[in-house]
């Protein structure tokens, strides 16, 4: 076993954070490059984030952006109110499926 | 408990603000304005003979049983179609009233067969207990005039019989069809003495005609003219459960007629609050496969998945299990294991469940079956309202005026539900509704949908946009409720954004292939015809932009004014009974229950201390990147309760190859499903009839599910994971459901109010139940968002990757029907197979044409990912160009065809469009052939005990 994904896996988790950053162009880049570094902080596992250099020929300019703003300044600020979250005691919201 | 039939006040609640008081039989009564005579009697205990009248459906006034005197009226008006009034002074019983009734009984039995002890309605029959309630003992006319005895019973419904010669034509089976159900199946033939009831059709059965088999006509009939064969195969129920249904999540609540441990009957309650007294085919009749032959009900394991399996005690089963486990994880770190939760167990066995793999296995490697279904709701909903609930119950469409249906078909996959937006249609609610394919509810009697929009599949933003485009350019927006309640900087942007002319119906027509002024009339009935109210479905979420969908619909809500009072709204129709509580309870990799991530380091010291564990503070892993991770050897073991991923998710040869490359799958479930070819622990599960606990409905409504009789395979679901997580060394030491639900309610803050007493005690409740909701809550964002302002979201239409081209020209887009559920686990084994034998796939005349295909055709169905075969329907239902099935049974494997593309945010899978070729067939493929053959394989059950096969 090891740690590093096969190529299909890595191929699929460069598309998932093109994906993620495509959809918030209608943000400026810096502005989707940090909402897209926010989602994938607060919804993927740390072997998937840790698969990504940020290097990889085939990542779009902002999801390539968001990986670096990872990497140097660590998690973003809730970018959208989708990651924001209830706090211990709090009730009411719902981000149910 | 005893049986006592459900009360029945005749005729149906009123609702009034004002109230008259009258006099019945020397007793005051206050009513509200409106109501009958009848029903005011009922309500101060009173029992007025009846034949024709039932609060299920109006009164109709045919019988003349329940005759009364009113003082200052002349004659004997029938009580249930008289209206209380003020100051009314009603007499029920006299002796001229006695007379009447006796003479209109004897008409009735003297054509009826009077063979009372031996029907199965015996004691249980509205017609003997009138014959009773107005003292007739004999009969003047004699039994030999004509009659209708002697025609034969139609048998042709799998679940009830419909006797001629019992029917007293009262037309309550024809009322409660119209009225209740809204199918309008049932037609009072002939007129006076030679009236009969009609199913309508060339052959006259039920089973042939429009009749869906929800049972209202049973449940209204006062005879054993329509009634359930169970009650002819088992007799007359000694006892009741109320308890709630496990197929959708309408969530209506049944009582569970029982007969010692036979259940005898599943009759729609009351009062509850979804479902007011109806049901479907699935809850009411489709219970039988908690008996099938198929049912498993003894753990088995196997070291591989080439072996038969081997049926051992519990304790081998647990503690064989808990090794594999354990030495996993010591080799490969917590981080390998993982476990799904389910949308069909109760929010106990669900909470459970995480737990073990948060607090036991200690990874947080946990997703559910919401991730392929609603998924983008949440994220959606909790971007632009700030909490991602649907925002009202189920009682709101009574208020609507404008309904907009997109790609959901309530009349199929939330059939009562349906009803009830259909009884609001008929009372003259406009309907619009967007879908690539003519629903039935598009045309259906007496409602047509004022505009139905085709569009294409995976075109969903540009429509809703191009209809917003219409909305803000020609001045339509509800600005008034945009400057109270939503951030006006955003939806400045939004506006501007969705006026730009490349935005308009007509440029985006080329792309959604609506025609512009259908679209543009559309938009302007939604922004100007009343209240209007929005509902969705899987044909919203399961899209490469099903997150974006959802946003462009609460724009369209929040501009439109449509938000915050009964009869608007956003309403998410979702798909499995207990989505909403398997959400609720945390069963996503990156929340703990209550919707508080786990990184949040609060919120991890509470359920640590609780728990006496460590959580692991990054999230986990979501199903599809399970699969990805197992093929890489990173995730090695996998808990599945009660969801079977080979056949429900998508690119099933990718489901397949992240199974086999695990070390340890266990699936815990009622039958050997098409997962467990993939297990090596089968871990046999119980029926909702079978287990105490709670399900969640669509509208956050929390129900009680009870223990009707004793699990067939020992224990109820939870506690078996129980037993799983004592073997892990957890110590856990529940009793009851009840005390999973108290530490629920202890560490989430939405159900801090709930418990199982409280629950029995009021029927339901509907989350947040807290201090300030101490009640709970119908309905949202009354006086405000949740959370501030409402915030528009700019959604630009990014078309899906999966695309048409000359070697898939077609778009295949999926679905599902009435009568099976789902993957079709439990519904493919009972009769309800009467309706859907196979899954068919659809097709335009056109299409079928132009390759030679002809109706009933088998067909091979390519796409980049695999291919199928399964036969066609030829029909004008679906556009050229656009291909529908279903992925009900195992054999059709649709979702060999479909593909990985998923939601940006969610990566929710985007089932509804797959390119694919259709062309002649004349067998099944070779993945099919292979995989048949594996499947027996690995059904295999050795009964030697050495572990030879059997076979
Ligand atoms: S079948 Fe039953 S409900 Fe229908 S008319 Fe006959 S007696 Fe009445
Ligand atoms: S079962 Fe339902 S649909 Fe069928 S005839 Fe009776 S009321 Fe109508
Ligand atoms: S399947 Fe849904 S609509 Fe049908 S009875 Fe059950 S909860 Fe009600
Ligand atoms: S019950 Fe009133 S007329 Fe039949």
């Amino acid at each position: 076993m090891s740690d590093t994904p096969h190529s299909g896996t890595l191929a699929r988790l460069i598309y998932m954070a093109n994906q993620i950053a495509r959809n918030f162009c209608a943000l400026d880049h810096d502005a989707a490059a940090t909402a897209t570094a926010d989602h994938i902080a607060q919804f993927w596992d740390p072997r998937m984030k840790a698969a990504i250099s940020g290097k990889e020929a085939d990542l779009s300019d902002v999801a390539a952006r968001a990986f670096a703003i990872l990497h140097e300044q660590g998690e973003p600020a809730p970018q959208t109110r989708a990651t924001v979250f209830n706090d211990a005691d709090e009730g009411g919201r719902s981000d149910a499926g | 408990m005893g049986y006592a039939k459900q009360p029945d006040f005749g005729t149906p609640a009123v609702r009034s603000d004002r109230t008259v008081t009258l006099s019945i039989d020397g007793r005051e009564v206050t009513v509200p304005e409106g109501t009958s005579v009848m029903r005011a009697a009922a309500e101060i205990g009173g029992d007025i003979p009846k034949l024709c009248a039932t609060d299920m459906v109006k009164s109709f006034g045919s019988c003349r049983l329940c005759l009364v005197e009113v003082e200052g009226m002349r004659g004997t008006p029938a009580s249930c179609t008289t209206p209380a009034t003020e100051g009314m002074v009603v007499k029920t019983q006299t002796p001229r009233l006695e007379k009447l009734r006796r003479s209109v009984m004897e008409l009735y039995i003297s054509d009826h067969p009077l063979d009372c002890l031996t029907c199965s309605a015996n004691n249980d029959c509205e017609l003997q207990d009138a014959a009773a309630d107005v003292g007739l003992r004999d009969v003047r006319y004699g039994y030999d005039g004509a009659h209708h005895l002697g025609q034969a019973p139609d048998l042709s419904n799998p679940y009830f019989l419909f006797a001629p010669d019992k029917c007293i034509v009262c037309s309550r089976c024809v009322r409660a069809c119209d009225e209740v159900q809204g199918t309008l199946a049932l037609t009072v033939d002939g007129r006076g003495f030679a009236s009969k009831i009609s199913a309508g059709t060339a052959e006259d059965d039920f089973l042939s005609s429009e009749c869906v088999s929800c049972g209202a006509c049973v449940q209204a009939c006062p005879t054993s003219a329509l009634m359930e064969k169970s009650v002819k195969e088992h007799g007359k129920p000694e006892r009741s459960v109320v308890t709630t249904c496990a197929y959708c999540g309408v969530g209506c609540t049944f009582r569970a007629e029982m007969r010692g441990e036979q259940l005898v009957r599943m009759v729609p309650w009351k009062e509850g609050k979804a479902n007011r007294g109806h049901s479907c085919v699935k809850g009411r009749f489709a219970w039988g496969y908690a008996n099938h032959k198929d049912r498993i009900t003894s753990p088995m394991i196997r070291d591989s998945i080439d072996e038969p399996w081997r049926e051992v005690s519990w304790a081998e089963a647990i503690s064989y299990t808990a090794g594999r486990l354990k030495d996993i994880r010591a080799q490969h770190g917590a981080r390998a294991l993982g476990g799904i939760t389910s949308s069909r167990c109760t929010n106990e066995e669900t909470f459970l469940v995480q737990k073990l793999v948060r607090g036991g296995f200690g990874s947080n490697n946990v997703d559910t079956c919401a991730r392929v279904c609603h998924s983008p709701t949440g994220y959606g909903l909790k971007t632009t309202f700030g909490t991602s609930a649907g925002t009202q119950d189920f009682d709101s469409v009574e208020h609507s005026d404008v309904i907009l249906v997109i790609g959901a078909n309530p009349t199929d996959a939330h059939p009562v539900f349906a009803s009830r937006m259909k009884r609001r249609l008929r009372e003259g609610a406009k309907l619009i509704v967007i879908d690539p394919r003519r629903i039935d509810l598009v045309r259906s009697p007496h409602i047509e949908a004022q505009y139905h929009l085709p569009l294409q599949p995976g075109t969903n933003v540009a429509v809703l946009t191009a209809m917003a485009h219409v909305i803000v350019t020609e001045g339509l927006v509800d600005t008034q409720f945009v400057a109270e309640r939503c951030e006006v900087d955003a939806f400045e942007d939004w506006a501007r954004f969705v006026a730009d002319e490349s935005h308009s119906p007509e440029r985006l027509e080329p792309v959604t292939r609506v025609p512009a002024e259908e679209l543009r009339a559309a938009a302007r009935l939604f922004a100007t015809g009343g209240n209007g109210a929005i509902y969705y479905g899987l044909g919203v979420t399961e899209h490469s932009q099903g997150s974006s969908t959802v946003m462009a619909i609460a724009n369209l809500a929040m501009a439109t004014g449509n938000i915050g009072r009964p009869g608007v709204g956003v309403n998410p129709l979702r798909g499995q009974n207990n989505v909403q509580g398997a959400c609720d309870m945390g069963s996503f990799p990156h929340e703990l229950s209550g919707y508080r991530h786990i990184s949040d380091a609060e919120t991890r010291a509470l359920f640590e201390s609780d728990w006496g564990v460590t959580l692991d503070a990054e999230p986990g892993l979501r199903i599809n990147n399970m699969l990805d991770a197992a093929v890489d050897g990173t995730f090695r073991a996998i808990y599945i309760q009660g969801e079977d991923i080979l056949q429900s998710d998508p690119d099933t040869k990718h489901v397949a190859a992240g199974l086999k490359a695990m070390d340890c799958v266990i699936v815990h479930d009622l039958f050997l499903n098409e997962t467990a070819n993939y297990a090596h622990v089968f871990l046999p599960g119980s029926t909702f009839l079978e287990k105490d606990g709670t399900f969640t409905n669509a509208e956050r409504r929390i129900q009680p599910v009870r223990r009707v009789m004793d699990p067939a395979n020992g224990y109820e679901d939870w506690q078996v994971t129980q037993l799983l997580a004592n073997a892990m060394g957890l110590g856990w030491d529940y009793g009851h459901a009840s005390e999973i639900l108290a530490e629920i309610a202890r560490l989430t803050p939405t159900f801090a109010g709930v418990t199982w007493e409280r629950l029995c005690e009021e029927g339901s409740l509907q989350w947040p139940v807290n201090e300030a909701n101490p009640d709970g809550a119908p309905v949202m964002h009354v006086d405000g968002f949740v959370r501030g302002k409402g915030h528009f979201v700019v959604t630009e239409y990014v078309p899906t990757d999966e695309k048409t081209g000359p070697r898939f020209p077609l778009l295949l887009t999926t679905g599902r029907i009435l009568s099976q559920y789902n993957v079709g686990a439990q519904t493919r084994r009972t009769a309800n197979t009467a309706w859907h034998p196979e899954d068919l796939l659809e097709m335009h005349p056109t299409d079928a044409e132009n390759r030679g295909l002809n109706d009933g055709d088998w067909v091979r169905l390519a796409s980049r990912k695999g291919e199928t075969t399964l036969r066609i329907k030829v029909t004008d239902r679906v556009a050229p160009g656009v291909v529908y099935t279903t992925f009900h049974h195992p054999e059709t494997q649709a979702n060999v065809v479909t593909t990985d593309f998923s939601d940006w945010a969610t990566n929710c899978p985007e089932y509804k469009v797959t390119a694919v070729q259709v062309s002649a067939s004349n067998g099944p493929t070779d993945w099919q052939e292979d995989y048949a053959g594996l499947a027996e394989r690995s059904r295999r059950i050795s009964h030697e005990a050495e572990g030879e096969p059997a076979e």
